[in-house]
């Protein structure tokens, strides 16, 4: 392959990613950008329409407070939010996200996502939080309003199927990005004021429970590879809640939503005798501090006492359908057209919630001649998941904003710019950002705009052009391309390209990592349980591992972006087995447990536990920052909501 | 192998400016083999089942076969995607067919306005975002002057 072009492309804010938080900060910084006459420039590895987390779709909004009906508060959602991750949560950072999450909303009813509506016209709940979507085309439409955002008034450009590889810094300020394109043989430096990630999660970092064709049906998509860590932590930013994993208890294999079953069906699970581990283990909650008591329990807490089970050897667990549906057909046992009718309606929405968002799930229901009416489906904890969207907290520290502080909470919590990372100019949204969990697709559209038009802020203040080494772009640049050069340059000493004592393919690598953190790291093998002795013992393979990613070789571009996202993988994993070794407790049990430390130590670690690689030694810092509140909390935490929500 | 492509139905969008399985597979797997001008997934491992392939394809070319390890033969799960609706034809299999169609929007193609119609605001060193306080339907911005507890 000949020498690839390098193109410099100077902006002002650059957004890194397309998904949904990419799409919010499209379309709130093309609005200041025009006003201040400043350029926005968007860069996706995929095409915008379809990337990111909600490419396939999905059936519901999972965030949405109803602040205009007054049905919730953004305190009460700040409330949830602390009480489903265990004490752990940055209450500024979710307050800001849930005091403009609807707003998002309202936008994508305006651009025509469907949201269902009842008679009356108000949206139709699966859950307190939860709206209930026709979502098919939810990313396309979010899109759309990005693409028209950006382009229409000629204040921002987008490029398609361009990688980001890691960021490109003048000293401590971080000075844009370097990447490369799939399609063309170009490399691309980015220059910007400012840089918004929004790179989304990670998928693959653990050996997923389908070791052959289905390894890519993970619950997250495994285009997530753990970009927005790498990129962060290479700047050295300081990171947070790098140990907070997330585990989905899904249908099992191919990780059908089960919200529509519990919520909209009020299907059990229970075990395969039929206990329902929910009421048989609900002493174990006891053991687990204020967050044993809450309503809803936190999702770890449902993992975990469905994971006791299945450990005792009462597995399979089953959602027992047949049992929710006897029972409907019992309401309309004197009507039968109704029943008819209200069994029509049930099954489509079903069947939907599938189809917009998990379509495996249907075809794996359907080649299994699945009849709900008559036999239960099993479900099962899938892999571990790094995604600060979500039930996880993974992603970089961030300002919050200064209007959320109180006196207490804003020499710690308060740095000038909200969303922007320890590192001036960068800026985290999405799944890059950390301890401001259940964002989901609209609260991280929403904070997508948050932090865009706070980096346009910062822009406006810092208003010049971070200048560039050429002796370190250079430097740069050879190491991005090194394993096109490696794979040329042995491929010829074997008869078989794979097998090479002089480099290792992407796909062995990453092979190489998931086993390690498989059996290390807490992985399903391991039944999610670890302890010191593994985890150091992780940090030993992952040393040689790290060494040997030197040795990557890529045949082409397309396999370049494969081998950058397993060294991406590689560092979310190093930040995770480091945090999960300084946290000496188990805070989450059900997402991991250290064996060594079995129980909550709420006196102790009652903290966040955030890391910082330096980019310079390239030696890990850990500490430990304080949990403040900034709403008013009663004296004995009680259960403010007594109505479960299950997110997807 | 998630995503296949039928040879006899694919003509490699000869007729476009760009192959649009291709330029759509958020996974980069899609390609088109340029001596055939045909497409095909290059890497069915890292297929999510998304789809996306599936739908765009203006010769209803690709389909689904589910994962090997996991999924029983004899099934097969079919979009026919419009511009306003989906829908699906859901083969079972022991022959059972499921047909269900769903909206996928609301408004024409293309019409999606940034601003969404709400009034916007010029003060970037608020709270405010562009299209707020309206869009959310509120007087104001919810901020921690107000009383914690009160429905804002």
């Amino acid at each position: 392959m000949p020498k690839p072009e390098t193109v410099i492309v100077d902006t002002d804010l650059l957004i890194l990613g397309g998904g949904m938080a990419a799409c919010g900060a499209a379309v709130e910084a093309a609005h200041w950008a025009k006003k201040h006459g400043l350029k926005v420039t968007l860069v996706d590895k995929a095409a915008v329409d379809r990337s990111g987390a909600v490419a396939m779709g999905l059936s519901a909004i999972n965030q949405y407070v109803g602040l205009k009906d007054g049905a919730n508060s953004v305190k009460d959602y700040v409330d949830y939010v602390r009480n489903d991750l265990m004490g752990v949560t940055r209450e500024d950072l979710v307050a800001n996200i849930a005091r403009h999450v609807d707003s998002s909303v309202h936008l994508f009813e305006k651009w025509g996502l469907p949201i269902w509506k009842d008679e009356a016209g108000k949206y139709v709940h699966e859950g307190r939080w939860q709206l209930m979507i026709n979502g098919e085309s939810y990313k396309v439409v979010v899109a759309e309003a990005a693409k028209n955002a950006l382009l229409g008034d000629g204040v921002g450009q987008i490029f398609e199927r361009v990688f980001i590889v890691g960021p490109l810094m003048d000293g401590d300020r971080c000075a844009g990005a370097i990447g490369f394109s799939v399609r063309e043989n170009k490399i691309y430096l980015f220059r910007a004021k400012a840089t918004l990630v929004t790179l989304g999660g990670a998928v693959h970092v653990f050996k997923p429970r389908s070791s052959g064709e289905g390894m890519g049906r993970a619950w997250y998509p495994p285009w997530n590879s753990g970009s927005s860590a790498y990129f962060t932590l290479k700047a050295g930013a300081e990171m947070t809640c790098q140990e907070v994993r997330f585990i989905p208890v899904r249908f099992k294999d191919a990780y059908g939503p089960v919200g529509a079953w519990f919520l909209l069906f009020k299907s059990r699970a229970t075990n395969a005798m039929g206990g329902n581990y929910m009421v048989e283990r609900g002493s174990e909650l006891e053991k687990w501090g204020p967050y044993g008591r809450v309503k809803p329990i936190p999702a770890n807490l449902r993992n975990y006492l469905g994971m006791l089970d299945v450990l005792e050897g009462k597995g399979p667990l089953f959602m027992r359908t047949e049992e929710a549906l006897t029972k409907i057909a019992e309401q309309y046992k004197d009507d039968p057209k109704a029943y008819q009718k209200k069994m029509k309606e049930l099954e489509s929405e079903a069947w939907e919630d599938f189809l917009d968002m998990t379509i495996s799930q249907a075809i794996l229901w359907a080649a299994s001649n699945v009849q709900p009416e008559q036999k239960s489906s099993e479900i099962a904890a899938a892999e571990p998941y790094f995604i600060g969207s979500h039930s996880g907290a993974s992603g970089a520290w961030v300002s919050g904003p200064e209007d959320l502080q109180t006196a207490e909470t804003k020499s710690e919590y308060f740095w000038g710019y909200p969303n922007m990372s320890t590192v001036k100019g960068l800026f985290c949204a999405g799944d890059a950002s950390g301890a401001s969990s259940h964002k989901f697709s609209s609260g991280s559209h929403a904070e997508g705009r948050i932090a865009a038009k706070s980096a346009i802020r910062f822009v406006v203040e810092n208003n010049s052009l971070p200048q560039l080494d050429p002796a370190e772009v250079e430097k740069i640049v050879a190491q991005v391309l090194k394993p096109l050069e490696t794979f040329e340059g042995n491929r010829k000493l074997t008869t078989d390209e794979d097998v090479n004592p002089n480099y290792i393919r992407p796909r062995a690598f990453m092979f190489r990592l998931q086993k390690i953190m498989d059996e290390y790291a807490g992985g399903v093998t391991a039944q999610f349980t670890t302890n010191k002795a593994q985890l150091e013992r992780a940090l030993e393979l992952l040393a040689f591992l790290k060494e040997d990613s030197e040795k990557l070789a890529a045949s082409n571009t397309h396999e370049l972006m494969r081998c950058w996202e397993n060294v991406h993988r590689m560092w979310q994993a190093e930040a995770h087995v480091r945090t999960m070794l300084f946290r000496g407790e188990t805070r989450w049990p059900g997402y991991y447990m250290r064996s060594d430390t079995p129980t909550l130590n709420e006196e102790k670690w009652h903290v966040f536990a955030n890391c910082r690689c330096d980019p310079k030694t390239g030696k890990w810092e850990m500490l430990t920052r304080p949990i403040f509140h900034i709403f008013e909390q009663p004296k004995a935490q009680e259960p403010a909501t007594p109505q479960p929500a299950m997110a997807r | 192998m998630p995503s296949y492509v039928n040879p006899d139905k694919c003509d490699g969008c000869r007729a476009l400016d760009r192959t649009a399985c291709q330029y759509i597979c958020p996974n980069d797997l899609m390609v088109l083999n340029k001596d055939i001008q045909k497409a095909y997934n290059r890497d069915p491992a890292m297929c999510w089942e998304c789809y996306n392939c599936v739908k765009i394809c203006p010769t209803q070319a690709i389909q689904i076969r589910g994962y090997a390890d996991f999924v029983p033969l004899g099934a097969q799960v079919t979009p026919l995607r419009s511009t306003d609706s989906i829908m699906w034809t859901v083969k079972f299999r022991n022959g059972n067919l499921k047909r269900f169609k769903f909206p996928i929007r609301t408004t024409p193609e293309g019409t999606a306005a940034p601003d969404g119609g709400f009034q916007s605001g010029d003060d970037l060193n608020s709270a405010a975002l562009f299209t707020e306080p309206a869009s959310l339907g509120l007087p104001a911005v919810f901020s921690l002057d107000q009383k914690g507890d009160a429905r804002a």
